[in-house]
C-alpha cells in the first residue's frame, strides 16, 4: 500500500463516484463525483441543507448511499476505520457529559474492535499530552468539558481526531461559534497539519476558506463547482440563488467584499 | 430490626435484594440518565409485565417470563430506533401499553383463582425468595462485569457515538448490549420496587450522585451507595410502619433527590450541570 502511494506522486485519498443519498423521499445528494488527491486541502462550502455534512458522513461510512460508491485510500469506508480523523459539528454534541478534556482526547486512542478490560497505555497518555500541547490546551486538560469555551471545545475535538493518527482529517464547521483568536489558531494548525495529511473542511466561512484551502468544492445538493479556490459571483449565485439569501445566512460583509473584489478585477 | 434480621430469613433476603438492586440501578442508572434512555427503560419495564402474566399462564417462573419479555422489548426498541423511520417514542409507548395489556390477558386466561400480582407491580422486597436472589445475583454480576470490562468503550460510546463508530468501536453491538443490560436491571428491580415504580430507583440515585460529582466512575460508585441508603431507609420504614416496601423506597428516593437538588441549588455550588436534572451554571 505505502509503496504504491509513494510510486504515484499524488495518490487518491477519496474517490466518490455517482453518489446519491436519500433521506426518506428527499434526495440530499445527487450524482456527486469527487476526487480528492492525497495531500490536498479541500474546502466544501454551500448553503444549509446543501448536503455538506451528509457528504462527510458518506465518506466516513456512517450513512448508506442510495447509489454510487465511496472509496477512501482505495477501500470502502467501513474497511478503513482508524485512517480517518473526524471533527464533528459541535453544536450537536452533549456539552454536559461528565468527562474531562483529557478523557475526551484519550478516546481517540481506543483501538478497533472491543478488547475487554482495555486500559490506555503510557504511550497513549504521552501522545495525548503532546497533542494537548500542540493545540494549546495542556493547562486545561483536567477541566470538565462544560467549563470550556467554544474555541477550546473545538480544539479539543481536533486533538481527539488527531489522536487516531489519521491520514485523512474531516472537519465539520470547525470555526462555527468560535472566537476570532481561536479561529486563526485553528486555521494555522490546519495549514501545518496539511503538510502530513489530507484535509477536507466543511464551512460557512466563505472568505477564510478561499484564502486557506488548496481546492474548493461547492455543494448544493449537486456538486456545483470543484477546482481552484476562487469564488466568483457566478459560483456564489448558483450556490445560494441570490445575494439576499446570503444576507439571511449571516455572512453578508465577507461575501459582499468577495463580490466587490471580483467586480473590480 | 438488626436482631430481627439475624432471626428471620425473609429479612436477610430483603437485605441482599436491596444491595443487589442498588448495585445495578447505580451502574445502569447513571448510563440511562446520561444517555437519556429513561423513557425507553420505562417501556422495557412495563413490557415485562406481559412476561409475568405469561409465566403465570404457562406455569414457568414469572420473573423468568419477565426477563424474556423485557429482553425482547429491548431488542425490538433497539432495532426500530436503529432503523429510524418510525418514531421511537411511539413504539416505546405502544410496547409499554401492549406489555401491560398482555399481562392482564394472560392472567385472565389462567385457570383457577387469579394470583396476587401486586407484588410484581409495586414490589415486595420482604417476599424475595432464595430463587429470586440467585437470579438477581447472576444478573447483577453480568451487568457489573459488562460495564467494567468495556468501561472505556462505554464512555466513548456514551459521549459521542458517531466518533466511536468512526474509530472502529462496534457501536451497534454496544447499543443492543446496553438495552439488554437495562432489561436485566429492570428485572432485578421488579422484586424490590415493582414494574410501575422502577423508574424512580433507576433515576433518583444517579441524578442525586450527579449533583455531587462530575466524574463518571465516581458517579456510578456514589449512585450505588446512595441507592443502598434509599433501599435500607425504605425497608426500615416499611418494617416499622408496616407499609408497602416498594412505595416507601420510592418516596424516600424522590424526596432525597428533591432535597439534595434544592439545597444544592440554594448554596449555588454546582459541580456539574448534567442536562438530566436541569441544573445550569
Amino acid at each position: 500500500m505505502s509503496r504504491e502511494s509513494i510510486g504515484k506522486a499524488r495518490a487518491q485519498a477519496v474517490r466518490i463516484r455517482d453518489l446519491s443519498v436519500v433521506f426518506g423521499q428527499r434526495p440530499v445528494l445527487e450524482d456527486i463525483g469527487l476526487e480528492v488527491a492525497e495531500g490536498d486541502y479541500l474546502g466544501i462550502i454551500g448553503p444549509n441543507g446543501g448536503g455538506k455534512s451528509t457528504l462527510l458522513k458518506a465518506i466516513l461510512g456512517l450513512i448508506e448511499p442510495a447509489s454510487g460508491t465511496v472509496a477512501v485510500f482505495g477501500e470502502a469506508p467501513k474497511k478503513n476505520k482508524g485512517v480517518i480523523g473526524y471533527v464533528p459539528q459541535f453544536a450537536y454534541m452533549d456539552r454536559h457529559f461528565p468527562i474531562t478534556l483529557r478523557e475526551v482526547v484519550l478516546t481517540g486512542r481506543l483501538k478497533q474492535g472491543m478488547a475487554p478490560f482495555f486500559r490506555f497505555s503510557r504511550e497513549d497518555k504521552e501522545i495525548v499530552g503532546n497533542l494537548l500541547e500542540k493545540v494549546g490546551l495542556a493547562e486545561l486538560a483536567d477541566r470538565q468539558i462544560y467549563q470550556l469555551s467554544g474555541g477550546e471545545f473545538q480544539k479539543m475535538l481536533i486533538a481527539r481526531a488527531l489522536a487516531v493518527h489519521p491520514r485523512l482529517l474531516l472537519l465539520d464547521e470547525p470555526t462555527a461559534s468560535v472566537d476570532a483568536a481561536s479561529r486563526d489558531q485553528i486555521f494555522s494548525l490546519l495549514a501545518e497539519l496539511n503538510q502530513s495529511m489530507t484535509i477536507i473542511l466543511v464551512t460557512h466561512d466563505l472568505l477564510a476558506v478561499s484564502s486557506e484551502v488548496r481546492s474548493l468544492a461547492c455543494l448544493n445538493g449537486r456538486l456545483v463547482y470543484h477546482g481552484e479556490p476562487e469564488l466568483n459571483e457566478r459560483i456564489v449565485n448558483s450556490l445560494y440563488g441570490c445575494p439576499v439569501d446570503l444576507v439571511a445566512h449571516g455572512v453578508p460583509h465577507r461575501v459582499l467584499k468577495t463580490h466587490g473584489e471580483g467586480g473590480s478585477q | 430490626m438488626i436482631k430481627a434480621m439475624l432471626e428471620y430469613q425473609f429479612l436477610q433476603n430483603a437485605f441482599w435484594a436491596g444491595i443487589l438492586a442498588s448495585i445495578v440501578c447505580g451502574v445502569i442508572g447513571v448510563i440511562i440518565v446520561e444517555k437519556k434512555l429513561v423513557m425507553m427503560s420505562g417501556g422495557i419495564a412495563h413490557t415485562s409485565y406481559g412476561g409475568v402474566g405469561f409465566g403465570y399462564w404457562t406455569g414457568i417462573e414469572p420473573v423468568l417470563g419477565a426477563l424474556v419479555f423485557s429482553v425482547a422489548a429491548a431488542l425490538g426498541i433497539g432495532y426500530i430506533k436503529r432503523k429510524g423511520g418510525t418514531r421511537s417514542d411511539v413504539v416505546i409507548s405502544l410496547l409499554w401499553s401492549l406489555g401491560m395489556a398482555l399481562g392482564i390477558l394472560f392472567i385472565a386466561l389462567m385457570p383457577g383463582y387469579p394470583p396476587d400480582i401486586s407484588s410484581y407491580l409495586f414490589g415486595s422486597i420482604l417476599s424475595v425468595t432464595q430463587t429470586d436472589l440467585y437470579m438477581m445475583t447472576g444478573e447483577t454480576l453480568i451487568v457489573v462485569l459488562a460495564v467494567a470490562a468495556f468501561y472505556n468503550h462505554w464512555k466513548a460510546y456514551l459521549f459521542d457515538e458517531e466518533f466511536a463508530s468512526v474509530i472502529g468501536i462496534r457501536t451497534a453491538f454496544l447499543e443492543y448490549f446496553l438495552l439488554i443490560l437495562i432489561a436485566m436491571t429492570v428485572v432485578v428491580l421488579i422484586r424490590v420496587v415493582g414494574i410501575i415504580l422502577v423508574l424512580a430507583l433507576l433515576t433518583s440515585p444517579a441524578a442525586t450522585a450527579a449533583i455531587f460529582t462530575a466524574n463518571l466512575k465516581k458517579r456510578m460508585i456514589y449512585s450505588v451507595l446512595i441507592g443502598n441508603v434509599f433501599c435500607f431507609a425504605g425497608l426500615w420504614i416499611s418494617y416499622r410502619m408496616n407499609i408497602a416496601s416498594g412505595a416507601s423506597i420510592v418516596v424516600i428516593s424522590v424526596l432525597s433527590y428533591l432535597t439534595a437538588y434544592l439545597v444544592h441549588g440554594r448554596t449555588g455550588k454546582i459541580k456539574t450541570s448534567s442536562g438530566s436534572h436541569g441544573i445550569r451554571l
